[in-house]
């Protein structure tokens, strides 16, 4: 029998070079070089791990250096829970190979078998107190090679740092005070800038007064193109100062007609669309149908609110070369699209990430990419930095897409599925940098000659989906369609938002099974435990349900939901139960979660962010809601979009369920589905209302009694 | 323009700067001090969190004229690596963040809270944080610091 030919992991084969991910230094350290980055979710910490247990050095010894299109391996964006499946096996492939170099290496040193050297901490030795060291052999190892398909890693009982808790390497520097941030990095004769942003949106500026802006002490320059106007000052308070001024003499008109923010779901199924048959099951043998169960779910539009406002710096070298710092998580994309823009071949333009704040998807760095690139042009070769206001970043990013599901059942005369349809009609959930012909930059669409306003996009199934994410059942209905309706039209720029449309179609599925359940008499635990085949999913249910002593007896003013799902049908398992008190508003008392991504390389790292995934999505489901009139986003600060606070935030026990054996997934995206579904259900356990519309609040709840 | 004095991190300050701008602007910008984030310039997020005294202050809205004569402490006036205050070591050891932007400004109201209740409840260290904004979720990590920190306090 003949086994495939073995093949290396997706980012080594892109980049199959083995220096570009690992050099050693005579210093003694390992610098580790991946395209993935920093984004708030300790990737970084994880990396090393398995850098330095593949290779056998303390982790004290490893540098890890941050993506630069000069240098990196290019890894795409940092994005969909891809980071441990991508940078982190790409990295355990490089490293074991790179060990067995170094060890044929000392074995001609020093004239021993590689069987009997052993490597602790860098430092390689055989018998007889022979020794050399990845350090002293560095110079005489060429790690300018191709990696080779199937090297074996070590196996999983010598892993001394995958599957332990590492503490973070970026934290100490964030209690500190050091700065790390790419807002508190400082460059050399650093000028500042800001960009004029109309309030409604898409409108157009038609005039501009600049007299009292050019007046600012310390003014340095106006950029205008189109309806593109910025300004660079010296300082920062000068260039608020500035913006301000120019803000008084500027005159927009125009603009974009936005939906009727409280009827989402007849804007969204009333405008032009491409619809797609994402799967469909014919039953083998046909169940006889008795009744039909028809529920539809709307979730809103949601900001991505970061607590930075998004910032970047750029610099030119005379007229055709500019260097980019950025928060962006793909620096190579953002290059792409930089250089349609700018009408300039990519190895012009650097583009280097520096740290932002918590990213949750396609935020407004990229865009401030672009706006430091084009105000950096008039500061004759300084370097500029711009940072969004607190208002621009709320209203001016691309959103969360709204969605509009709805799911029927086919039920036979128990009350059992038959037959199960699911449609979706909602924005595209992705329009990033870098992938197209066209840019996807804001300002981009702003210049005198602006590009066309790309219309969000899905990833295909493959890929995971978008707005058809987890839209497929996990359950064994017996027989399903699929449909997937993304709008032609997009009067509110959204765009990629932690899960995509899984949040929206977990909520909609796990609530309306609730249902199902709940006609049939079956407690919800075990009426999906009788739906799902896969022992995994299984035994997370069962996890879940069991530390949350499921199902605990019934109090007055309190209520218990479940939901459960598989991130993307492909990545991490998680179930939650969800404990809430419930009267005129919710609160939610307490969650606990069971998760599964295969091998947890550090497990207080997955555990931080489910628990940090099951929180934003309580804000989600209790808070959140991007508002607008028909003219403007109104949804501009903390005030007009409140997320939970510390005195509202639950209390959440995490269970990861270790599987060593099986090649890891992410754990960012995986709770926002199951956590959502819980929240509703719950409610419904708590007060008989079956609330389909997000966020659920006093007044959705108001709305939502009344109907069946 | 009109001279200021106040204490910086325990070191006698003069500055001359229009009394009207903003504490934030004068920490990160001629100060160089980053410690104090930027987040909404409004008030209402905590990012850029300080101690004047012993109350912690939104910088971002905290006009220079206000703080003559006071005490200014800062996140790099709150401990260093070699001299860790307890909140910045309990942090560490509860790994209390994701992201950590909003921190900064965290830590300053864990600071003052700790200063004024040296023994708070959680439900006292929720209601002192409740005006800081995180969206990483990582709101129970930090109260789990805090509360460690006023252990470790009251056990040296």
């Amino acid at each position: 029998m003949s086994s495939a030919a073995p093949t290396l992991p997706f980012s080594l084969a892109a980049n199959p070079r083995l220096s570009s991910w690992i050099r050693f230094s005579s210093d003694g350290q390992v610098t580790v070089s991946p395209g993935k980055v920093e984004i708030g979710q300790g990737i970084v910490t994880a990396l090393a791990q398995i850098a330095a247990d593949e290779l056998d050095v303390d982790i004290g010894r490893v540098r890890m250096v941050r993506a630069t299109t000069a240098a990196s391996p290019n890894e795409g964006v940092t994005s969909g829970s891809l980071s441990i499946q991508h940078s982190g096996r790409a990295l355990r492939a490089a490293c074991a190979e790179i060990r067995q170099i170094f060890l044929a290496a000392a074995s001609d040193r020093l004239g021993v078998d590689t069987g009997a050297l052993a490597v602790d901490d860098g430092t390689i030795s055989g018998p007889g107190n022979v020794q050399t060291s990845y350090w002293e052999l560095a110079d005489d190892v060429s790690l300018d090679r191709d990696a080779t398909p199937g090297v074996q890693p070590k196996p999983i009982a010598q892993r001394a740092l995958a599957g332990h808790s590492a503490q973070r390497l970026d934290i100490p520097d964030k209690v500190f005070g050091q700065p790390r941030f790419i807002h508190d990095t400082a460059l050399p004769g650093l000028l500042h800038g800001r960009v004029l942003r109309p309030e409604n949106a898409r409108a157009k500026l038609v005039r501009l007064n600049d007299e009292a802006a050019r007046a600012v002490p310390g003014f340095v320059a106006i950029m205008r193109d189109g309806s593109f106007a910025g300004v660079v000052c010296e300082t920062e308070a000068a260039t608020e100062a500035a913006l301000n001024a120019l803000r008084k003499g500027a005159t927009f008109a125009d603009g974009e007609t936005l939906p009727d923010e409280n009827d989402l779901a007849a804007f969204l199924k009333s405008q032009p669309v491409e619809s797609t048959v994402i799967d469909s099951r014919a039953a083998t043998s046909p169940g006889k149908k008795a009744s039909t169960l028809r529920r539809q779910y709307v979730r809103p539009y949601i900001a991505h609110a970061s607590i930075a406002p998004s910032c970047a710096m750029a610099q030119w070298s005379g007229q055709d070369r500019v260097h980019v710092w950025t928060h962006s998580q793909g620096v190579y994309l953002l290059r792409n699209d930089l250089a349609l823009v700018l009408k300039l071949p990519i190895e012009n333009i650097t583009v280097e990430h520096l740290e932002g704040a918590g990213c949750y998807g396609h935020n407004p760095a990229d865009d401030v990419a672009l706006d430091a690139v084009l105000l950096a042009k008039v500061a004759c070769g300084k370097p500029v930095r711009v940072q969004w206001s607190r208002a621009d970043e709320m209203t001016h990013g691309p959103f969360g897409a709204a969605m509009a599901i709805e799911i029927e059942a086919d039920l036979d005369a128990r009350g059992d599925i038959v037959e199960w349809r699911h449609s979706i009609w909602s924005n595209g959930h992705a329009a990033r940098p870098g992938r197209g012909t066209k840019p996807t930059l804001l300002a981009g669409y702003e210049l005198e000659n602006p590009f066309p306003i790309a219309i969000s996009g899905n990833p295909p199934q493959s890929n995971g989906g978008g707005g058809d994410r987890n839209a497929v059942p996990l359950y064994d209905f017996p027989a399903w369609k699929i449909e997937s309706h993304r709008l032609l039209t997009m009067p509110v720029r959204t765009s990629a938002l932690r899960t995509l449309g899984a949040q929206g179609n977990v909520f909609a599925i796990e609530c309306f099974l609730d249902e199902i359940a709940a006609g049939l008499g079956e407690d919800a635990v075990a009426f999906r435990l009788r739906h799902l085949k896969d022992e995994r999913a299984k035994d997370v249910v069962r996890a879940a349900a069991k530390r949350a002593g499921w199902k605990p007896a019934p109090k007055p003013g309190t209520g218990y939901g479940f939901g459960y799902s598989r991130y993307k049908n492909s990545g991490a398992y998680c179930a939650a139960v969800a404990e809430i008190e419930g009267d005129e508003e919710i609160r939610v008392r307490k969650l606990t979660l069971a998760v599964d991504v295969g091998e947890a390389i550090n497990p207080d790292g997955v555990i931080n962010q489910i628990e940090g995934g099951a929180i934003q999505a309580t804000s989600w489901v209790l808070k959140e809601r991007v508002r607008f009139d028909r003219a403007r986003i109104t949804s501009n600060s903390w005030t007009e979009y409140p997320i939970l606070r510390f005195s509202e935030v639950p209390q959440v026990e995490v269970e990861v369920i270790q599987r060593s054996e099986i090649d890891p997934v992410g754990a960012g995206e995986a709770a926002h589905g199951p956590v959502t579904a819980a929240i509703a259900n719950a409610v419904f356990d708590c007060l008989g209302v079956r609330v389909r519309t997000l966020p659920i609040t006093r007044d959705s709840l108001i709305a939502a009694m009344g109907q069946t | 323009m009109p001279r200021i004095r106040f204490r910086l991190n325990g070191t006698p300050t003069e500055i001359d700067a229009d009394p009207d701008s903003t504490l934030l602007d004068l920490l990160r910008g001629r100060l160089g001090l980053t410690g104090a984030h930027f987040g909404c310039g409004a008030g209402e997020c905590g990012a850029c969190r300080v101690l004047v005294g012993d109350h912690a202050v939104t910088s971002c809205d905290t006009p220079l004229w206000s703080i003559a004569d006071k005490e200014i402490t800062t996140l790099e006036g709150l401990g260093s690596a070699e001299r860790a205050h307890p909140l910045q070591r309990a942090f560490i050891a509860e790994q209390a963040m994701q992201c950590g932007y909003c921190v900064s400004g965290i830590l300053m109201s864990a600071a003052a809270l700790l200063k004024q209740n040296p023994k708070p409840t959680e439900t006292e260290v929720r209601s002192a944080l409740d005006r800081n904004l995180c969206r990483c979720g990582s709101q129970n990590r930090i109260v789990r610091a805090v509360l460690r920190a006023a252990n470790e306090a009251a056990s040296t």
